[in-house]
């Protein structure tokens, strides 16, 4: 098997080095982010299934909102927004 | 648009999806094997680099399996066909043969302060640690009920997470019954050996369970009970899940005939739309075994070679009688219904808190007036804790399947589909 290489990817701005085939929310997470998003009323939320179930986890990537950070693998150059 | 063709085509890339595609594919049919996650494996093998999982996915690509990986299906245009959605675009799929291979997913039960971050799943941790999620060092409580809470546990604790203890809330007597099931399984008892190994000097709490989690912006602390004793400890993160149930969404959408919470299904994993089969815990939580073997059977009937399913039979028969005595030892207790407060959000997508639905008399009555359930997961985890607190069923899934594009939506309102739902 080839070894994995990094993955640079942006996090609301702040640079984040991942290995490859880190999802985001991992990435999120590890760029100190404690909420992916804040719900109807403003409370604090990450993900709860981690497996596409629950849409907690929804970041915008690459100008794309709710998109599922628990699916998404990150890829080089990626732009994370977490609000 | 996309569109693909074959003779078969399954839905869902988990263990019983790997084998019947699998099997059809070695019976000589042209096979489609479409799955949401980035990759094949399903939760139980996801992301793995090693084992089973790895040979599986191998062996449905030697065998021409045209892999559809990050395809999600959001909608049903026939009887054998679906829409998937893709991050190139929607993606028409038809088939002869439709297998739906469509897993469980763990139940989440509301409890005050379950909608901080920090509190997932426990399979749910488990996921996010197989994708990167660093938990090293983290003070970990794992709590909830059945199996794969050691399992989780475990995972964890060899990713270098501080696994303070593991919260069961099955009683001593129930879990004593399921003994002699696992006595009887070598293999399991082996895993369950493990298990054991792993999580040495991890107590395991029965006859207990979570009754708040503390913190503002994540969690701090979790409070716990057993029998009258309550105790807080501190904590980063509460993996806490209550079982597995079925994902019934797609098989609903297709129409297959649903009853006690599974899709029926006859010996040779037909269900009651012709052309449609479907296989694996969608048909009754059961394991990994009676998914491989159900998934076999599917594979084979689906391609006409129902004299080779008849060798999957008794395999099929000792994970369902595995997954009987595991339903019976980890019955929910009722005191878990007591669990929210009036202020606790049942409904994460629209913040609907308990008093809210409690005044209700169904599911229907509770979502036309608050929203429960009309957010972007469509009722998969408040849904799926209302059919425990208060029995309440959805009494019917519109398309979309999952939350779709306008792009994919619109494909269906053009195609053979129908109109998409309003909402």
């Amino acid at each position: 098997m080839r070894p994995l290489s990094d993955v640079h990817i942006t996090v609301n701005g702040l640079p984040v080095r991942v290995p490859e085939g880190t999802v985001v929310a991992a990435a999120v997470a590890a760029a100190g982010v404690a909420a992916s998003r804040r719900s109807v009323r403003g409370e604090p939320r990450a993900a709860l299934c981690g497996m596409g179930i629950c849409f907690e986890c929804r970041v915008t990537i690459d100008g794309r909102p709710h998109r599922l950070a628990c699916q998404t693998p990150c890829r080089d150059g990626m732009v994370v927004v977490a609000r | 648009m996309t569109r693909l063709h074959f003779r078969v085509l399954v839905v869902g890339a988990g263990p019983a999806g790997l084998a019947a595609a699998a099997a059809a594919a070695e019976a000589g049919a042209d096979v489609g094997l479409a799955d949401a996650n980035p990759g094949p494996g399903g939760q139980v093998w996801r992301a793995a680099h090693s084992g089973p999982g790895v040979h599986w996915a191998r062996r449905v690509r030697d065998l021409g399996v045209r892999l559809l990986t990050g395809t999600r299906v959001v909608a049903v245009l026939g009887p054998t066909a679906v829409l998937g959605e893709t991050d190139a675009g929607p993606l028409e799929l038809r088939s002869e043969r439709l297998i739906l291979t469509p897993g469980a997913r763990e139940r989440f039960l509301p409890f005050p302060g379950w909608t901080l971050p920090g509190v997932t799943g426990a399979g749910g941790l488990q996921a996010l640690a197989k994708g990167g999620l660093s938990v090293a060092g983290d003070r970990v409580v794992v709590a909830g009920t059945g199996p794969l809470l050691l399992a989780a546990a475990a995972y964890l604790r060899n990713c270098g997470a501080r696994v303070g203890c593991v919260v069961e809330q099955a009683g001593t007597p129930r879990l004593a019954g399921f003994l002699p099931a696992l006595l009887r399984d070598g293999a399991r008892l082996r895993q369950a050996a493990t298990l054991a190994w792993d999580l040495r000097g991890v107590p395991w709490r029965t006859a207990c369970h979570v009754v708040a989690a503390h913190g503002r912006e994540r969690i701090e602390a979790v409070t716990l009970r057993r029998g009258g004793a309550e105790w807080t400890a501190r904590c980063d993160r509460l993996a806490c899940g209550f079982g597995l149930v079925p994902n019934l969404e797609l098989p609903l959408s297709v129409g297959c005939a649903v009853a006690d919470g599974v899709v029926r299904v006859d010996a040779w994993q037909r269900t009651s739309i012709s052309g449609v089969y479907c296989a694996g815990e969608a048909t009754g939580v059961a394991g990994l075994e009676a998914a491989l073997a159900e998934g076999s059977i599917a594979g084979l009937a689906a391609t006409g070679r129902s004299d080779l399913a008849r060798t999957y039979f008794p395999a099929r028969e000792r994970g369902r009688r595995f997954g009987a005595a595991l339903e019976r030892a980890f019955a929910l207790r009722a005191e878990l219904r007591e669990l929210p407060d009036a202020s606790t959000t049942v409904c994460r997508c629209e913040d609907v808190p308990y008093a809210e639905l409690r005044a209700h008399g169904n599911w229907r009555e509770a979502k036309l007036q608050t929203r429960c359930g009309m957010g972007p997961c469509q009722g998969r985890v408040c849904g799926t804790a209302l059919a425990f607190l208060f029995g309440w069923t959805p009494d019917s899934v519109r398309p979309p399947v999952t939350a779709a594009s306008v792009g994919a939506l619109a494909v269906v309102a053009d195609g053979d589909g129908g109109a998409p739902a309003p909402g």
